[in-house]
């Protein structure tokens, strides 16, 4: 579950403010986030994440309202609640993949559970290479380990960050399909931020962000460079 | 909370061995500097425990003239040469003074296979309180007590597994080997010392009348001669114990100046040899400090390229739910591996090498070290390295905890 009420952010850095569109999704709904790059959408999911703080306007995430938190209590709510596919995987090539999606309850300081590790790599059909280093996988095997890591405590939100930007067509339906069985074997809310047609054309009828149209209000006046 | 722990330890773990050209690189610049801290620890506080030992309850040295620190390493530790003889007249009247409590003579003169033979008084063995390991002490001219380094060294040399009381054997003249053999005067060995931690372990005791015989009946010509010889008897060295501490004021003074003899105070020369020697250990510290402060460097260093390479990772962790204190626990922690194994190390080897040099001491009859002891101040040590460790980590853990998830988001 999603709700944004006059959403805005303001960079630190330059003064700018950005003013997003409310938002309301519902539990195990799904929602295409759309904009060029630079529009935004990074920012939007960070602050979906947590990891940002809004400027104003106020953001229900998975049942608690963001600004009311802090500090540990935000990183322990993003542990539970939040499941994150970023597009560059960031898989540690230190470990193992079982190891990297340990990971998940070594952050979120829980006992590790290998028999769910095992059961999420088997959900997304690399059971078998649980011992392999994320290096000695391919592109699509390495994405759906980054998967299994992502929904490993059934999260209430999926974010996933151009989930098909280097897949063919092929891999690219694959791993949407995939993506959106995830989610919804978890019952998440699911929001996918693409620029990819594909990826429009094949979510034709979910809820969509398009942050094209989202004009960055800027003090100076100046174009906004991001 | 534990399992944290562990889970955080088991992680770094991974994480050290996933560079590991780098891992054993700081490993051993950190190790080197560590036994280096710790032979120098090791081999000062014997050599000062060793010197302390020897010294305790001789208050004063008298002995011929000469320079006094040599008198003092000759009669005391007896590692150098004596600076000549004194005539037993003049102890005997050192004996009869009112301010001295105990005199013990020593003659020096002969050895055998390198072992000082030291005439003395049972005195001797009982001021440090050395006790026999087998047979007893000398009844008559000619028995001879070892040392148990002279024992142990002895049976390598040829008496494999023969008792060594009732053993003979014929001393040499001169203090290095090799000289004269009193072939006419094999001494008898009446018994050997158990090991005593000091002096007396490298010596072979006999009684001063022992030497006296082998050498004046080796050098009179005649009976007349030898009556002679036996007016001007002579020893090498006197320990004097004060019966009054006053005793320091005036009986030194009054040896150097009335009489043919030197006295040396123990505690000054000493002092005066430790400042001597005491640059070589400061020089040994200071190579260490270095070295620790290289290790500290290059762990530093490490640290920070692993953070700055693993960025994404712990960045990633932090998109997991990870607090910052977890991610820069993660830095430390590694740091806190390498100076765990390296303290480990370090201390082994700083052992190892405390042994062969007190192997080398040993072997040329000189003061003991070894490295199978453990002072309480090793315990320093891993906590040393804890701190170096922890000091090069300081940053790159910071480093981390401050690492912002959100620009990971915002990568293209």
């Amino acid at each position: 579950m999603i709700r944004t009420r006059g959403l805005a952010y303001t960079y630190a850095s330059s003064g700018v403010v950005l003013r997003f569109p409310d938002v309301d999704l519902r539990q195990g709904g799904t929602l295409l986030l759309r904009g060029r790059s630079g529009s935004g959408k990074s920012t939007w999911l960070a602050l979906m994440a947590g990891l940002r703080g809004a400027g104003s306007g106020d953001l229900f995430v998975a049942g608690t309202q963001l600004a009311t938190q802090r500090g540990a209590e935000i990183d322990a709510w993003r542990a539970r609640s939040i499941g994150f596919l970023p597009q560059k995987l960031y898989l540690s090539s230190a470990l193992t993949v079982a190891d990297n999606l340990g990971l998940v309850y070594f952050a979120a300081g829980l006992p590790r559970d290998d028999a769910a590790i095992g059961r999420a790599l088997a959900q997304v059909g690399i059971g078998e290479l649980a011992a392999r280093k994320p290096q000695q996988l391919s592109g699509g095997q390495a994405q759906r380990a980054a998967l299994a890591r992502a929904v490993l405590l059934a999260p209430e939100v999926l974010l996933a960050d151009e989930p098909t930007a280097s897949l063919d067509d092929e891999a690219a339906a694959d791993a949407l399909a995939l993506l959106c069985q995830s989610a919804s074997a978890c019952n998440a809310s699911l929001v996918i931020a693409t620029h990819d047609q594909r990826v429009v054309q094949a979510l034709a009828g979910a809820q969509t962000l398009d942050l094209n149209q989202t004009a960055p209000w800027s003090p100076t006046g100046k174009d906004l460079q991001l | 909370m534990k399992s944290g722990a562990f889970k955080l330890a088991r992680l770094s773990w991974h994480y050290l061995w996933s560079r590991p050209l780098a891992a054993v690189l700081n490993l051993l610049v950190l190790t080197l500097g560590l036994a280096a801290v710790t032979l120098v620890l090791l081999v000062a506080t014997q050599l000062d425990k060793a010197f302390e030992r020897d010294l305790t309850g001789i208050d004063l040295v008298v002995g011929a003239k000469g320079s006094p620190l040599q008198l003092i390493l000759a009669g005391v530790f007896h590692i150098d040469a004596p600076t000549g003889n004194i005539p037993l007249q003049e102890v005997q009247a050192l004996q009869a003074n009112p301010l001295v409590a105990q005199v013990i003579p020593l003659s020096l003169g002969d050895s055998y296979r390198g072992y000082r033979i030291v005439g003395t008084t049972p005195d001797y063995v009982k001021h440090y309180e050395a006790t026999l390991a087998e047979g007893a002490l000398w009844q008559q001219p000619m028995d001879a007590v070892l040392g148990a380094t002279v024992a142990r060294g002895i049976v390598k040399a040829d008496h494999a597994g023969a008792p060594l009381v009732e053993a003979t054997f014929v001393g040499s003249h001169g203090l290095g080997g090799g000289g004269h053999a009193h072939g006419n005067h094999p001494y008898r060995v009446s018994g050997v010392l158990a090991p005593c931690g000091c002096v007396l372990d490298r010596l072979i005791l006999t009684s001063t009348e022992s030497v006296w015989m082998v050498h004046e009946t080796d050098m009179a010509t005649d009976a007349e001669d030898l009556a002679l010889l036996q007016q001007e008897r002579e020893v090498t060295v006197a320990l004097v114990r004060y019966r009054t501490p006053l005793a320091a004021v005036s009986l030194p003074r009054k040896i150097n100046s009335d009489t043919s003899m030197q006295a040396a105070a123990p505690a000054i020369e000493v002092t005066r040899l430790l400042r001597l020697l005491g640059v070589g250990a400061d020089v040994l510290r200071a190579f260490g400090g270095v070295l620790l402060a290289v290790a500290a460097l290059s762990v530093f260093i490490a640290l920070w390229n692993a953070v700055r390479e693993r960025r994404a990772d712990l960045a990633m962790l932090r998109m997991l739910g990870a607090p910052p204190g977890r991610v820069a626990g993660l830095v430390l922690w590694e740091a806190l591996w390498l100076a765990a194994l390296a303290s480990a190390l370090g201390m082994l080897l700083g052992h190892g090498l405390a042994h062969g040099l007190g192997w080398v001491l040993q072997a040329q009859g000189l003061l003991p070290v070894t490295g199978w002891i453990w002072l309480p101040a090793e315990a320093g040590v891993p906590l040393l390295a804890a701190g170096v460790a922890a000091l090069a980590a300081l940053l790159p853990a910071m480093h981390a905890y401050n690492t912002d998830v959100a620009d990971l988001l915002a990568q293209p």
